[in-house]
């Protein structure tokens, strides 16, 4: 332990702890801006880059940064004084300096780190004038570049290479010059980018925003001639109460569904029903595979990776178009429900498919230019019109006027509303592999499984693997998010997958699609994700069934419409195929 | 092979080659070979002498003639006269400027008198692309000496003794960076020669490269014996065509020896040498984003600790040393640290190489004893200020030093004495300046470089930087006002206070030492609106003197702006608004009638 | 080329190419050691000074005496060539005419070692010679 004093308080920590920790722990809390941190991957981003967490340390000679330096023992550090604060409002004014300032109209207004801590320094002027920095503002189909109010704190650079190894982003030129771009500064659509935002999550400022769509759906739902039908996406659930202060890890399933319907959508249904959908597609899909190497198929491929992450899908065939075969042809829930909304559905409403606009509402960024792939579409008619993210949502219900916190509890419609807990946990990481094993284990071994609660694939770390006994079959198991651990396990299964994982499950986002792009600003606070991951089970666990081969719904649709799980009807909607698409990246 | 009875040393170095040293020593030896002498008199490519003001060089052994400014066609006289005749060719011969006599011997020349050359010890004396003559002078003995007869501890212990302190400018104790390296145990550790020289109008570390390429191999060796690595990497900039070509050539000849390579000398020590290419980021010489560019990364700094030698090139215990501190290592193990430790002051002990540059006389690359004064180096060894003018300051360090004044004209040299005078040592350059120079042009000349060099990681040097220098450029344009002066210090004072590396850190000084040194010469410039030197245009008027004028529109004919009015052969006038200070007006008035005020 | 195996190895290639550099290491100190300037004139050379200087030099290494050899123009005895001066450190230069590798002998080792004077003396310093 080392002892040391920090504004006069005593305080004694682990060695190795830095400044900003020590003061944290004895409640003194350092602003920071570049600083941030993944506990789950066991990340700290601390590049010491913005200077804003400069803190005074007796006897050394300039100020030094609390989150890249470490306690020593009887140092004396003020976080406060005059030359500390003199500084860190020098340093906020500099950026400010090189700043739009039009917090009126930004994206980010209320949500901004460096307008809280503009506000917190009590910043009234900025006695600098000179030069702003101008750069062409970029998007893709979900993400928005807008550099000049970019402060360099290149947490999306970290986010990007360090958790994601996506390469898109990264500081180019030098000195005043230096931003953050794609090389060659090419629009970020053509680079290795794959959409899963967490750029956009991590930015403390606007310069990285979501690409809004709010008002392509109010006008959809204003337009008479169309049936405006919405989905929402297990982790949607359990985030979006945090935009109406409620706190975090508050359930808001009922109260969501009731202000959907307020907002005007026809028809208020469920994503978890086809997350249930795609259980039993992919389930099905591991057992034939499973089955068919034991055959000793060569063609077969193990592990099954899943497919309901549209960044981890775009990242493998970005960066592994060798591998296609690996992971499952299901397409996930979101355009699962979109094919069965526009075609089950329609026709059971009896109504066109283009008479129909099918709304998701997502935790996600990459989602939306998934709901965009040629793929999905029908004649050019997508299955999925318009996909929203949790803070967009949020947005639209402020916008007309409503609190969430007023609302009553409501259900969601049938016939795609009904869900069970299974479908409730595809919103945190893990939950996929659970939920299929809890129907895998009981259609393979045509046993009842007795403890449905698979604790050791729950949780914050960023890869887990465990066996499941299958009956005397041990079936090897991983999950992983971050596509950099992603990365890790393909090249591992490249190798000859040493570990003999016959499936794994990958989420691009931190802990999954709870800790997506399209959630509420964590701001770096992983702790919120945590209570948003608690929430999820918590759901399942209140869930009268919790294997998707239980619902009744799912059972039905298979009696009605499917017929069987990967059959024929099943393959022609509800499975899609993969692309080499890493020739996109080379172009430039 | 043939015993020269004489030697004819010419410069090989970038300055003297650019001006025709190597077609010097081509003319030279078809003068030879056309009169029988190619057997008995050898020409050989040295690297630099240092007197570059007065390059090419050529110089005659082993009378020791000193010929200067030689060009090609001279070679034949040179032969002619002084070979064979034995005559010197006197319109070669240096002229001291102070006594207007010919000096044929350098060693009786001012320039270099009083200095002590140890880095630069063979540099112009021997080829750089023969590895005999470095053996023939003791290169590799140092080297020898350590794997044979010292344990690593006591390298170490002796680099120590030495008080050898970085020739970088940090000035940080070799000895103990050593010891901090050699204590960290890994499996690979590697030793990096920083020879990103970096600084405006530096070449001391360029000249050791091109001049004396083995020595710095011998060091790296020894270093690696030291702490335990057994890899070295040159990190060189692109720019440094020459002094690549010699190292690469040198690396060879070693390898070929023995003296890289596995088993040196029967020691079962292996060590060896890899070439790593910079692009020319002045960042990039400091260590971490030295180390970061070398990775492949972008050439930007980190915080440290972990310093290099915990965690350096790929996460590996690394040894940075600059160039000019390799060139000390084997003078120190063969002649020993007791005898290193005479020369210089103090806390700075041993010699500094510096390029002295400016309004000075003797422009050149100088290795002086640390303690020497800035009158010494100027006055004597520079020869004073070109045509005569008045010392105004001394710049040191580089874009991260400060403008030192007449009253630190004695003050002895060292790495405190210049930190305390609100300087520093930095690599070594040095820029003298006359009365002709605006101190507030020389800061913001400093801060443009600072600007263009920033990596832009930390907001205080990429934003704050770019603020100093805007306000700088506002006050030499008469625009400041005496608020712009106290926000440039307090900004200069933040940015000194929290930028992340050594370069922002730094960056600053010339801001804040001219603000200290010639506070009323800003102050002119924004109360006064007047630049004293005469160097910044917003600040100047012309003037028509109208009892001179007689009328004869020559000015008012050629100004390209149309400012200039009044009838023939009346006394006209400038209209200082549309005026654009171009001087047109001044070159054509023959009658002395206009000025600038 | 051989590689080098061992200090001991190093430092007798040292030894092997130091003479090389012979030339440029005495130019340096020149002042502290024996000083020998040979004119070679049209005259000088005609009368053999090339081959005395080649002598000499021999002689040098022979007896372990550091010097110097400096080709100088006609000293302006024709009449004695071969003519050389010899600058010994602390002593006045003299200049002996008519040098044969028996003078030469003499010199070396009775004025250089001894401080003996030898016959042929021309001048004892170059101010006289030239008057």
């Amino acid at each position: 332990m080392v002892k040391l004093t920090i504004d006069n308080k005593p305080v004694e920590v682990a060695e190795g702890t830095t400044i900003l920790k020590a003061a944290r722990q004895a409640g003194i809390n350092i602003p920071t801006l570049c600083y941030f941190e993944l506990d789950g991957m066991k990340f700290e981003n601390k590049p010491g880059g913005c200077r804003v967490c400069v803190v005074e340390v007796e006897g050394r000679k300039n100020l030094a940064p609390a989150c890249a330096t470490d306690v020593m023992e009887g140092m004396v550090v003020h976080t406060h004084n005059a030359r500390v604060i003199n500084a860190r409002k020098t340093v906020v004014e500099l950026m400010l300096s090189d700043h739009p300032n039009d917090c009126l109209q930004c994206s980010k207004s209320g949500d901004c780190e460096l307008q809280t801590l503009a506000q917190k320094l009590g910043i009234r002027e900025i006695p600098f004038k000179g030069e702003q920095s101008t750069y062409k503002k970029d998007r893709t189909l979900s993400v928005e570049r807008d550099m000049d109010k970019c402060i360099m704190c290149r947490r999306c650079e970290t986010m990007c290479n360090k958790i994601q190894s996506v390469g898109a982003l990264s500081a180019v030129n030098r000195g005043f010059e230096a931003v953050v771009s794609p090389a060659f500064d090419q629009p970020l659509g053509e680079s290795s980018c794959i959409n899963c935002g967490q750029c956009v999550q991590v930015c403390p400022v606007g310069a990285l925003s979501l690409v809004d769509n709010v008002s392509d759906v109010m006008r959809a739902i204003a337009d008479p001639t169309k049936t405006v039908v919405v989905q929402t996406a297990p982790a949607v659930r359990v985030a979006l109460g945090e935009e109406f202060g409620m706190e975090p890890g508050s359930i808001v399933t009922g109260k969501m569904a009731a202000a959907l319907r307020r907002l005007g959508f026809n028809y208020v249904f469920d994503t978890d029903w086809s997350a249930d959908l795609t259980i039993m597609e992919e389930g099905t899909e591991l057992l034939g595979r499973i089955g068919k190497v034991l055959a000793g198929d060569k063609n077969a491929k193990l592990p099954i990776f899943t497919s309901c992450c549209p960044g981890w899908v775009s990242f493998y065939e970005k960066n592994f178009p060798d591998m296609l075969e690996y992971p499952s042809t299901a397409k996930s829930p979101q355009q699962m429900f979109g094919a069965v909304a526009k075609n089950y559905f329609a026709e059971k409403i009896g109504i066109k498919r283009e008479d129909m606009v099918v709304v998701s509402i997502m935790p996600c960024l990459a989602k939306k230019s998934e709901a965009a792939r040629e793929e999905f579409k029908v004649n050019g008619n997508p299955d999925v019109d318009f996909s929203l993210t949790t803070r967009e949502l949020a947005h639209m219900i402020k916008q007309c006027n409503l609190n969430l916190n007023d609302m009553p509890s409501e259900d969601f419609d049938s016939p795609l509303g009904e869900s069970t807990g299974a479908a409730v946990i595809f919103g945190a990481t893990g939950g996929v592999m659970e939920a299929a094993v809890r129907t895998a284990y009981e259609v393979f071994t045509k046993k009842k499984l007795d403890n449905i609660d698979f604790e050791v694939l729950r949780g914050f770390d960023g890869v887990k693997t465990a066996t499941v006994d299958f009956a005397g079959t041990p079936i090897n198991v991983a999950v992983a998010y971050g596509l950099n651990n992603a990365r890790i396990i393909m090249e591992e299964v490249r190798d000859g997958n040493p570990r003999g994982f016959h499936a794994v499950e990958v989420m691009a986002c931190p802990g999954g699609c709870i800790g997506g792009a399209g959630q509420p600003y964590h701001h770096g606070d992983s702790s919120i994700i945590r209570k948003r991951m608690e929430a999820t089970y918590r759901e399942d666990a209140g869930k009268p069934i919790r294997k998707s081969h239980e619902n009744p719904s799912i059972i039905a649709i298979y009696k009605e419409y499917f017929g069987e799980p990967c059959g024929h009807k099943s393959h022609e909607l509800l499975h899609t195929h993969y692309f080499d698409r890493s020739k996109k990246i080379e172009k430039e | 092979m043939a015993k020269y009875k004489m030697h004819v040393l010419v410069c090989g170095g970038t300055g003297c080659k650019a001006s025709q040293s190597a077609q010097i020593v081509e003319n030279l030896k078809a003068a030879l070979a056309d009169n029988g002498l190619q057997d008995e008199v050898q020409v050989v490519t040295t690297g630099c002498f240092g007197f570059c003001e007065k390059g090419p060089i050529v110089k005659m052994m082993p009378d020791n003639t000193f010929y200067t400014q030689v060009k090609p066609e001279d070679a034949r006289t040179i032969v002619e006269e002084h070979i064979i005749k034995g005559r010197k060719v006197t319109n070669l011969l240096y002229t001291d400027p102070e006594t207007n006599e010919h000096v044929s011997d350098s060693k009786h020349m001012g320039f270099y008198k009083k200095q002590i050359r140890i880095a630069l010890r063979n540099c112009g004396f021997i080829d750089p692309e023969n590895i005999e003559e470095s053996i023939s002078r003791g290169g590799y003995e140092a080297l020898g000496k350590c794997l044979t007869e010292m344990k690593p501890e006591d390298v170490i212990q002796e680099i120590k003794l030495s008080g050898l302190r970085g020739r970088g400018g940090g000035g940080f104790p070799t000895g103990v960076k050593w010891e901090i390296a050699s204590k960290n145990h890994a499996d690979q550790k590697y030793v990096v020669c920083n020879a990103d020289e970096g600084d405006p109008g530096a070449f001391m570390d360029r000249s050791i490269m091109e001049g004396d390429p083995h020595c710095i191999i011998e060091a790296m060796a020894i270093c690696g014996y030291a702490i335990g690595a057994t890899k070295g990497l040159v990190y060189i900039r692109a720019e440094y065509p020459l002094a690549i070509d010699r190292l690469q050539i040198a690396i060879k000849q070693a390898r070929e020896y023995g003296l890289l390579g596995q088993n040196i000398m029967g020691s079962g020590f292996d060590f060896d040498i890899e070439l790593r290419y910079g692009a020319g980021a002045f960042v990039c010489g400091e260590e971490t984003a030295l180390i970061h560019s070398m990775e492949g990364q972008r050439g930007e700094p980190t915080f440290k600790p972990p310093f290099p030698a915990v965690s350096g090139y790929l996460g590996k215990p690394t040894n940075v040393n600059n160039v000019e501190t390799f060139a000390n290592i084997p003078v120190i193990i063969t002649k020993g640290a007791e005898w290193f430790n005479k020369i210089g002051t103090e806390k700075s002990k041993g010699t500094k190489v510096f390029a002295l540059a400016g309004q000075i006389n003797n422009v050149g690359l100088i290795e002086v004893p640390m303690g020497i004064t800035l009158r010494e180096v100027i006055y004597e060894i520079g020869g004073g200020i070109k045509d005569g003018k008045e010392f105004k300051a001394v710049q040191t360090g580089g874009p991260s030093g400060g403008c030192l004044t007449k009253k630190h004209l004695d003050t002895p040299i060292d790495y405190d004495n210049l930190i305390a005078a609100g300087s520093m040592m930095g690599s070594g350059g040095m820029v003298v300046m006359d009365e002709t120079s605006c101190m507030v042009s020389i800061a913001k000349f400093y801060l443009e470089f600072t600007c263009e060099e920033s990596c832009g990681k930390c907001t205080p040097c990429r934003v704050g930087n770019k603020r100093l220098c805007e306000m700088l450029t506002k006050i030499s344009k008469g625009n400041g006002t005496m608020e712009d002066l106290y926000e440039l210090r307090n900004l200069a004072a933040v940015i000194k206070d929290t930028a992340l590396c050594g370069l922002g850190q730094t960056s600053p000084n010339p801001v804040l030492s001219t603000l200290d040194n010639f506070w009323d010469e800003y102050v002119e410039h924004v109360v006064d609106k007047k630049c004293r030197a005469g160097v910044c245009k917003s600040l100047m008027s012309y003037e028509i003197d109208q009892s001179k004028c007689v009328g004869c529109t020559a000015c008012a004919r050629n100004c390209p702006v149309s400012a200039i009015k009044g009838d023939k052969k009346m006394p006209h006038t400038i209209d200082t608004a549309v005026c654009i200070k171009c001087g047109a007006c001044i070159e054509r008035c023959k009658f002395g009638a206009i000025s600038i005020k | 080329m051989t590689k080098v195996k061992s200090l001991a190895d190093l430092k007798a290639m040292r030894e092997q190419f130091q003479s090389n550099l012979d030339v440029r290491e005495k130019s340096n100190n020149q002042e502290e050691m024996v000083q020998i300037k040979v004119a070679m004139g049209t005259c000088g050379i005609a009368s053999g000074a090339k081959q005395i200087m080649e002598y000499m030099m021999e002689k040098a290494d022979g007896m372990k005496i550091r010097a110097v050899f400096i080709q100088t123009g006609c000293m302006g005895h024709c009449n004695a060539e071969p003519t050389i001066e010899v600058i010994v450190p602390g002593r006045e230069p003299v200049v002996f005419g008519l040098v044969n590798n028996k003078k030469a002998d003499e010199i070396f080792e009775k004025y250089i070692v001894n401080n003996e004077m030898v016959d042929g003396v021309i001048a004892i310093n170059n101010e006289v010679a030239d008057k």
